[in-house]
């Protein structure tokens, strides 16, 4: 076939086509481009990763099949289940933590109409912000009096100074406040467009029936809310899993310090594949990552469902 | 049945003006000042000098602008700032065309293996980007793609949640605007661009305001693909940059504040579109 008969043969053929096999030629030509980038960005890579895993490549020496000695040597590293427990620490506390503050927000937002948007809009911005200058702010906040803001309060209440980004046991939850804060708006917007796709004329036939607010909230409103809540509660976890930027940014000189008791999985996979570049025992980590997003979200939806 | 309808809201809505719903919108009024504390903080002490960091006031003794004028004037500041505006840009009109076009396809075009797409398409959106890096990586220093704007942009161009987004847009479209399109002798391509996509414009500025967001936001990518500083997004500049202040806190305050008034000024002229976009991809998403 030569490049001047191409146009010819392909141009009867085309004649040939009736309508419908026309349009599946369209759609095929549409999806051309996407394909070859869904292959080779998303799958490939995807097969890459798992491959790499079972490799020893480090940058300097070529790959080596190496079995599952990354997978061996990741449960026996003590780092590991401290980043483990920790990636857990940001999942338990804010997941539960941001939904219910955003829950009450959006139930009393909802019914405000006095600049309503105006309100909505201080709740919104925050989810608006980049995360890597809100990390430094708080850093800011944190810092010991004369500097920081929170000790210069707590100062002020006659509370002793606390260390937070310096403490074992305070820098975690000091890390999560920005990532839950920033995350507020979202949930809120997203509770409101679900409390108002609920039909008024429950609310209505159950005030009719003189039932109490609380009731109507446990017995109508949050069982019909489920949609919204499952998203946000398999939406938020994912976020809380993945959490990264605040961590780097916030305990800069030792990143997941102090003593690695704030250190997320991804701050581990970023620290052994671009620092250390133990890209083999990195791919692991990734997979290892992706089994626990995978089994946290259908845990998550599993439950969700059935209540 | 309007009519017992609107006589309940007046019963409710004169029921609410009561101290309750009162306390309720103070404590509400009062919570979303608290939320916006740490951006206003920012923005007083990035208007401070350096004797007056350690005043806590919120309202700055004598607010000047030489913090911004000292941290714009070498230039690197305008060179992330275009760096970001450049990638976010570029791939929120790849995604807005591109996955339009798959959803498009999708939702409206029967043909073997459209099921097939479908379903592998939005299983890519179960693998974590932390699990791609790797390799894209690898693919991008083999390809030269290291410290470029294509190895920062290439693996958002496309997303399987916009995709999922606007095929669910593009179903609620009927096909008779289509065939009408096809009467008159239009390809399919043109009925696709003009009569198809100006009919899910929502979904276009939510999909696109998103995407927007999320690149300008963007931090581990970027971090992992620039080594030099001409092509740092902000956020990876603006984190090396307050690393290098230290602890001048004015410094640092100036530079987040740089890196966020842009996104305010964008929702306080759009935060209609913006709040029902994030609406709309999240009930549709």
């Amino acid at each position: 076939m030569t490049a001047t008969a191409l146009p010819v043969k392909s141009g009867r053929v085309l004649d040939r086509l009736s309508l419908r096999q026309k349009r599946v030629l369209w759609a095929w030509t549409f999806l051309a481009v996407p394909i070859v980038f869904y292959g080779a960005i998303r799958f490939w890579p995807t097969l890459e990763a798992f491959a790499l895993s079972f490799t020893n490549w480090n940058l300097l020496r070529p790959a080596a099949f190496v079995g599952l000695e990354n997978y061996k040597r990741l449960l026996v590293d003590p780092l590991f289940w401290q980043v483990f427990r920790n990636t857990f620490l940001y999942l338990i506390i804010g997941t539960p933590v941001s939904l219910v503050i955003s829950f009450v927000i959006a139930y009393y937002l909802d019914r405000v109409r006095f600049m309503h948007g105006f309100i909505r809009a201080l709740y919104f911005i925050p989810f608006l912000t980049t995360a890597v200058a809100m990390a430094w702010v708080w850093r800011w906040f944190y810092q010991p009096v004369p500097i920081g803001v929170f000790n210069a309060a707590l100062t002020w209440f006659g509370i002793p100074q606390q260390p937070f980004l310096r403490s074992t046991t305070q820098a975690l939850p000091a890390i999560l406040a920005p990532a839950v804060w920033a995350g507020l708006g979202f949930q809120v917007i997203i509770f409101i467009a679900g409390l108002r796709a609920i039909p008024t004329s429950y609310y209505e036939a159950a005030r009719i029936d003189g039932v109490s607010e609380f009731t109507i909230l446990r017995r109508i409103t949050l069982p019909l809310l489920k949609p919204t809540i499952v998203f946000l509660v398999v939406f938020s976890s994912i976020g809380f899993l993945r959490i990264f930027d605040q961590v780097y940014n916030m305990n800069f000189n030792d990143p997941g310090g102090p003593l690695n008791t704030t250190k997320p999985i991804v701050l581990m996979i970023y620290q052994t594949a671009f620092k250390s570049l133990d890209m083999g025992y990195a791919a692991a980590q990734t997979v290892v990552l992706f089994m626990i997003l995978l089994a946290v979200s259908l845990i998550q939806l599993r439950i969700l469902k059935d209540r | 049945m309007t009519t017992t309808a609107a006589a309940l809201e007046a019963r409710l809505s004169r029921r609410s003006i009561r101290p309750g719903r009162i306390i309720a919108w103070t404590l509400l009024f009062l919570g979303g000042v608290v939320m916006m504390t740490p951006i206003l903080f920012m923005l007083s002490t990035s208007l401070k000098d350096a004797s007056q960091v350690y005043d806590l006031r919120l309202i700055p003794e004598s607010p000047s602008f030489d913090n911004y004028i000292a941290v714009l004037s070498d230039g690197r500041f305008l060179r992330w700032f275009l760096n970001s505006l450049l990638v976010a840009v570029c791939v929120t009109v790849s995604n807005v065309f591109f996955d339009s076009l798959v959803g498009y396809t999708l939702a409206k075009y029967q043909f073997r293996g459209r099921y097939f797409i479908f379903i592998a398409i939005l299983s890519t959106l179960m693998i974590p980007t932390e699990m791609l890096v790797i390799p894209w990586y690898l693919m991008a220093s083999n390809l030269g793609w290291i410290d470029t704007y294509w190895g920062i942009m290439f693996p958002g161009m496309m997303t399987a949640f916009g995709t999922f987004l606007m095929k669910q847009f593009f179903e609620t479209v009927p096909d008779e605007f289509l065939e009408a399109g096809r009467v008159d002798g239009l390809n399919e391509f043109t009925i696709w661009w003009r009569v198809a996509m100006p009919l899910v414009t929502p979904a276009l500025s939510a999909l696109a305001i998103f995407t927007f967001l999320g690149n300008w936001t963007a931090f581990f990518w970027p971090l992992i693909v620039t080594n030099s500083r001409d092509l740092y997004t902000l956020p990876v500049g603006l984190s090396s940059f307050a690393v290098e202040q230290a602890i001048q806190w004015e410094m640092i305050m100036t530079g987040a504040s740089l890196a966020t008034i842009p996104t305010l000024a964008v929702f306080l002229l759009l935060q209609r579109y913006i709040v029902r976009g994030v609406m709309l991809a999240g009930l549709k998403g």
